[in-house]
């Protein structure tokens, strides 16, 4: 089972590895990243494997946000069926 | 993977242009609870909803958080009343044991304090619409429906005299919150046996065991792509509003087909409707006005309201594998910021509300008159909208509210959802003998098919 976690705000230092390690904590791989700017944006998109997480997927979201709260960066996490239904006839 | 660009505009239309579900409804049909002891009939469909619904809230909650998506509403939709306590009579019992389960699951409404009797009435069921006003008054979230017409059958007159003056003494038992147990009540010309939007959900005789059915919301998501492409032509404006409505239908179809598994459930229909609500950037009218209108209720209105009724379907049936509903676009004026505004100062009136129904869905629609409205007004403004309907093959409504001790240019707030209805003029001259001479409107020639 896949997600999406996309982070987005304005850039600092630390941010992906904020990200990145909570990930790893909880046994979430990521298998595709990419990064840019958008509009004086920080934009951050990864497709991560949650099929051994240690917490369930309706849980991940909160978890990542809190772990990135003080860096002042609203993260998304989403199913990626989501993403299959509304952008793949 | 997918695109930057399709995950950020999903993201986008998610926080900021208010596209969510509205409504996850659970269809629920209680034919085996009917008992001809009223107190063993409310029991059992007590403990029926207790039992098949019991983990439809949890169940939505965990599918928002899993997707990042609000659903709105979590509802519940059983077999007309009417049917399920004819054979013991306590309708009442009924309205209560549907109020009190509805709290327990921390549903939002629980729909189908209904009636089917578009082409004649029994005994119980004139006994049952008479208990309208006390169930209503007397209940928190029971919604109730009332079909009084159809293509098929015509247009029954009698009923619709007495829903003239069921609304009046609703609207008078409900005086103390702005005759609100009116906005709980909707009359039917051609009501669908699935649908899963409110006042009017009912789980209609032909459906099955248990199914979940799904509206989706998002006017805001249609208006901003509509506004980014002031060079569109009107065809190419059809085109972006069918891309549209497939994106968010799609997102409807993935939520119901996931309740639906995860409950254990038969997976229903998607409602294609685009619902509002009060909220800024969630209006239908809006779309209305991004396509070229200065205000809703200017002339060309009807025009631009069915090609976005017939847009929303046309992209709408390829995302979804069933369909149902309502499916069109809702215009109800209280839960409309624009129609709100075009109400309030005087662009939007009844007569242009009426023809804006002959081409969506549903009717007039949660609409504020003043409370000193007659009954035969109220029922000859029904009478037009289900004629409207029968002759069109369409559903059409009326959800109205006389507010007791309002008069034209007053405004009410209902709270919430409900939004705020600007008080609307009735056009004037006395229907009454119309309205009391009974019978029925017979249907119309092309309702001989067969």
């Amino acid at each position: 089972m896949k997600a999406v976690v996309s982070v987005i705000g304005k850039d600092r230092t630390g941010i992906i590895a904020a990200v990145a390690g909570a990930l790893a904590e909880r046994d979430i791989n990521i298998e595709d990243i990419s990064q840019t700017i958008m509009q004086n944006n920080f934009v951050m998109i990864m497709l991560v494997d949650v099929q051994n997480s240690s917490v369930p997927l309706d849980k991940l979201g909160e978890d990542l946000q809190k772990a990135a709260d003080s860096l002042g960066v609203t993260v998304h996490v989403q199913h990626e069926d989501l993403f299959n239904a509304m952008h793949r006839v | 993977m997918f695109t930057e660009n399709e995950i950020l505009e999903t993201i986008d239309m998610l926080d900021n242009r208010h596209l969510d579900v509205r409504t996850v409804t659970a269809s629920l049909s209680l034919l085996d609870c009917i008992d001809g002891d009223g107190k063993k009939c409310a029991a059992k469909v007590y403990d029926k909803i207790m039992r098949v619904c019991a983990r439809l809230v949890p169940v939505c909650d965990s599918l928002a958080a899993r997707y990042g998506v609000k659903i709105v509403n979590k509802r519940i939709a059983v077999t007309p009343v009417s049917v399920i306590g004819s054979a013991s009579g306590d309708f009442i019992g009924l309205a209560h044991a549907l109020d009190r389960a509805g709290k327990n699951l921390g549903v939002d409404f629980v729909g189908g304090y209904s009636a089917l009797v578009q082409k004649g009435a029994t005994a119980r069921e004139n006994e049952f619409l008479d208990t309208i006003p006390q169930a209503l008054s007397e209940t928190d979230i029971v919604c109730s429906s009332v079909n009084v017409a159809s293509s098929k059958t015509g247009i029954n007159m009698d009923a619709v005299g007495k829903l003239g003056k069921i609304i009046k003494d609703l609207a008078y038992r409900t005086r103390e919150i702005n005759s609100f147990g009116c906005g709980k009540l909707v009359v039917f010309c051609n009501a669908v046996d699935d649908n899963p939007f409110m006042a009017g959900a009912f789980t209609g005789l032909s459906e099955g065991e248990c199914a979940i059915n799904v509206g989706v919301s998002g006017p805001g998501v249609v208006e901003y792509e509509i506004k980014k492409h002031p060079d569109y032509d009107i065809t190419q404006i059809c085109e972006l509003i069918k891309r549209t409505a497939f994106k968010i239908t799609r997102l409807g179809a993935l939520i119901g087909t996931e309740a639906a598994r995860e409950l254990g459930l038969a997976a229903g229909i998607v409602d294609l409707s685009l619902a509002p609500t009060p909220a800024i950037g969630d209006s239908v009218a809006r779309i209305l006005e991004s396509i070229g209108l200065s205000t809703v209720g200017s002339c060309g209105t009807t025009a631009c309201l069915a090609l976005l009724n017939d847009a929303v379907k046309k992209g709408g049936v390829m995302a979804a594998s069933r369909v149902g509903g309502l499916s069109g676009a809702f215009i109800p004026v209280s839960e409309d910021a624009g129609m709100i505004e075009a109400a309030r100062s005087g662009a939007l009136n009844l007569e242009k509300l009426e023809a804006m129904t002959a081409v969506c869905s549903v009717g007039l629609d949660m609409i504020a008159v003043a409370g000193d409205t007659t009954a035969a007004q109220l029922s000859a403004m029904i009478a037009d909208e289900c004629a409207i309907g029968m002759i069109n093959n369409k559903t059409t409504a009326v959800r109205v509210i006389p507010v007791y001790g309002k008069t034209v240019g007053d405004e009410v707030n209902f709270g919430g959802l409900f939004g705020t209805a600007p008080v609307m003029a009735v056009n004037g001259g006395a229907p009454d003998v119309f309205v009391n001479r009974g019978g029925v409107i017979p249907p119309p020639i092309h309702a001989n098919k067969n």
